[in-house]
């Protein structure tokens, strides 16, 4: 095991977050505060509480998903796409590392900046609304497994983008509106049917739901199906990172 | 000419053994036919050929970022495709293109080379090759703002970061002012003489003249010559009589017509042709009948042909000597 190598992809990625500190960590804050100022003070105030929950409150889970989803993808693909496109890959690809380790550093940093990026989330809601966590280990588990996930799924669109078009088409057209329709801001019992049942085959809707049970004790759907879901992205990710490495990834040729 | 056999085994005194290395682009495109190379340790190879000749893919392929489509490559014995590690461990690359990143700073982007080869960090192990390429100075700029010399250098500076024991030089001097190709002629004999052996292409035939042991001459896919550079230069090497005359002659004189000469277009130099290798050369014949003739010269110099004649002339003829 190249360790030397992991602990160096994953630091150079860290550190290429300090530099863009402002588009890394301020700017995903930034928006947060703006949909607490927008949908928990304005117009959470004319809502009735749902689930016995603050409306203000009821959308934090939802608010630090959409966040932990983008920021993870993003930083991902970004990370492995750039040296794909300035062509300094090269260097990695005549190291002595493996595609397992190279994966580890990349989604590793990622992975562990998004939660970085949730836990500073969470303390801004803070300054919004109290909230309280039912369930802190469940909390956790949901964070790092879902970062987790969407890095290596970032990850996996990193490599097989070829344009920068390609970096930014999935996490705009399919990623944004799941997360949207996936009941970050509603309760999916309030919409009418047929919408209810379809939103049950919108991933993020398991998500989120999870997420909120671990702060709140409240669910859309069973909380073991959540955290089945959530294992089982991950699974198609590494499936697919597998294979992609398989097949020579798109890097070599 | 010696053409080594594919069905030989990987040699064991060889830094690397290259055997039957062929590839096809996805493109369709064949770039190597059947590479057959041993590198000695602790050699200068110059690797010289003609644009797309496949200089580059072949050293992409030993150092694992093109994958070949035929044959084996052994690193100091390890298999640069079952023991990637092993071999890889022990190549430093710098590329032909100026792949550097951007934000990151000099020092940082070395050090990373160093970690990402799996050796621990070496603080005065970097400052060690920055100050030898002349980039101390420069440890904390950002590397965009570096001009193409200093990049080239940096691309040096992170394949020497982890140490390797054989260094491929894609084109080191592309690009570089006549000063620095100096200043990295003494680095690559400093680094042989620390025992690194080192790989290198190059467009200009001085260079190779100037710094090889060896030199293999590719094209179209193909190895045509590998040779000692000395033994190629003796081998293909003809020498010429050059002399300057008195008074100019419209035609060579019927009576030296046994000779190999040439007249130049104004008439005043007599060029003479012939083999270094030959016992015995003629010139002293060639002389005493100028003499009788009446012939007078006011100079006369011979001179070597160079490696750059000697190449020419082997692409012309497909490595027949
Ligand atoms: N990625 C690629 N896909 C398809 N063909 C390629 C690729 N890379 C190189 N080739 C082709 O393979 C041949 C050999 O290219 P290579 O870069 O190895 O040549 P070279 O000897 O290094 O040339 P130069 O002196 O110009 O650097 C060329 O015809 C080139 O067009
Ligand atoms: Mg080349």
């Amino acid at each position: 095991m190249n360790l030397h190598g992991i602990r160096a992809i994953y630091l150079y990625e860290m550190a290429r977050a300090w530099r863009t500190l402002a588009q890394s960590i301020a700017s995903p804050i930034l928006s947060t505060s703006l949909y607490f100022v927008v949908f928990g003070a304005a117009i959470g105030s004319r809502m009735g509480a749902i689930d016995g929950i603050s409306y203000g409150a009821f959308i934090i889970p939802g608010l630090l998903m959409l966040s932990l989803l983008s920021e993870s993808i993003s930083n991902a693909s970004f990370g492995i796409y750039f040296p794909k496109f300035t062509g300094t890959i090269y260097e990695i690809l005549s190291a002595p590392i493996s595609a397992l380790e190279i994966v580890l550093g990349f989604v590793g940093a990622a992975a562990s900046k998004s939660v970085i990026l949730g836990a500073l989330i969470l303390a801004t809601a803070r300054l919004f609304v109290d909230y309280e966590i039912a369930h802190p280990f469940w909390m956790v588990a949901f964070l790092l497994l879902t970062a987790v996930t969407f890095s290596l799924f970032g990850f996996i669109i990193g490599l097989w983008a070829d344009d920068f078009q390609k970096l930014q088409i999935i996490p705009l057209m399919v990623i944004m509106p799941l997360t949207f329709l996936g009941g970050a801001f509603y309760s999916i019992d309030m919409l009418p049917e047929p919408w209810q049942t379809i939103s049950l085959f919108n991933p993020v809707v398991y998500l989120i739901s999870g997420f909120r049970w671990s702060f709140y004790g409240v669910a859309d759907v069973n909380v073991l199906t959540s955290f089945g879901m959530v294992c089982f992205f991950l699974f198609v990710c590494l499936l697919m990172v597998a294979w992609i490495f398989r097949t020579g990834y798109r890097l070599k040729n | 000419m010696r053409q080594p056999n594919t069905d030989t085994p990987p040699s064991k005194q060889a830094v690397i053994s290259i055997r039957g290395i062929g590839k096809t682009y996805a493109s369709g495109h064949q770039a190597l036919k059947s590479i057959d190379l041993d590198i000695r340790p602790g050699e200068i190879f110059a690797l010289l050929g003609p644009n797309g000749a496949g200089k580059t893919t072949l050293i992409n392929i030993v150092c694992g970022t093109v994958t070949p489509s035929n044959g084996t490559v052994c690193v100091n014995g390890f298999d640069i495709q079952q023991d990637y590690r092993q071999a890889r461990a022990q190549i430093g690359l710098v590329p032909q293109e100026l792949l550097t990143g951007a934000f990151e700073s000099v020092e940082a982007t070395v050090r990373f080379s160093r970690g990402l080869f799996g050796k621990p960090p070496s603080p005065a192990t970097l400052e060690k090759i920055l100050r030898q390429l002349s980039l101390w100075d420069k440890r904390e700029a950002r590397v965009m703002t570096l001009s193409g010399g200093m990049k080239r250098r940096l691309l040096i500076a992170k394949a020497l970061s982890h140490e390797p024991r054989v260094l491929f030089l894609d084109e080191p001097t592309a690009g570089v002012d006549v000063e620095l190709r100096r200043d990295m002629w003494a680095m690559v004999r400093q680094l042989r003489e620390q025992g690194v052996t080192i790989i290198l292409t190059t467009h200009y035939i001085e260079e190779a003249e100037e710094m090889a042991d060896r030199i293999g001459v590719i094209n179209q896919g193909e190895i045509i010559v590998v040779e000692e550079k000395q033994a190629l230069m003796n081998q293909l090497g003809k020498k010429q009589l050059v002399l300057t005359l008195v008074s100019s002659l419209t035609v060579v004189p019927s009576e030296l017509a046994s000779y190999p000469l040439e007249l130049s277009a104004d008439g005043y130099t007599l060029i003479y042709t012939f083999d270094a290798q030959k016992e015995h050369n003629q010139i002293p014949e060639l002389l005493r009948h100028l003499a009788v003739l009446g012939i007078d010269f006011r100079d006369l110099h011979s001179r070597e042909s160079s490696l750059e004649d000697i190449f020419v002339n082997l692409i012309a003829t497909g490595g027949s000597l």
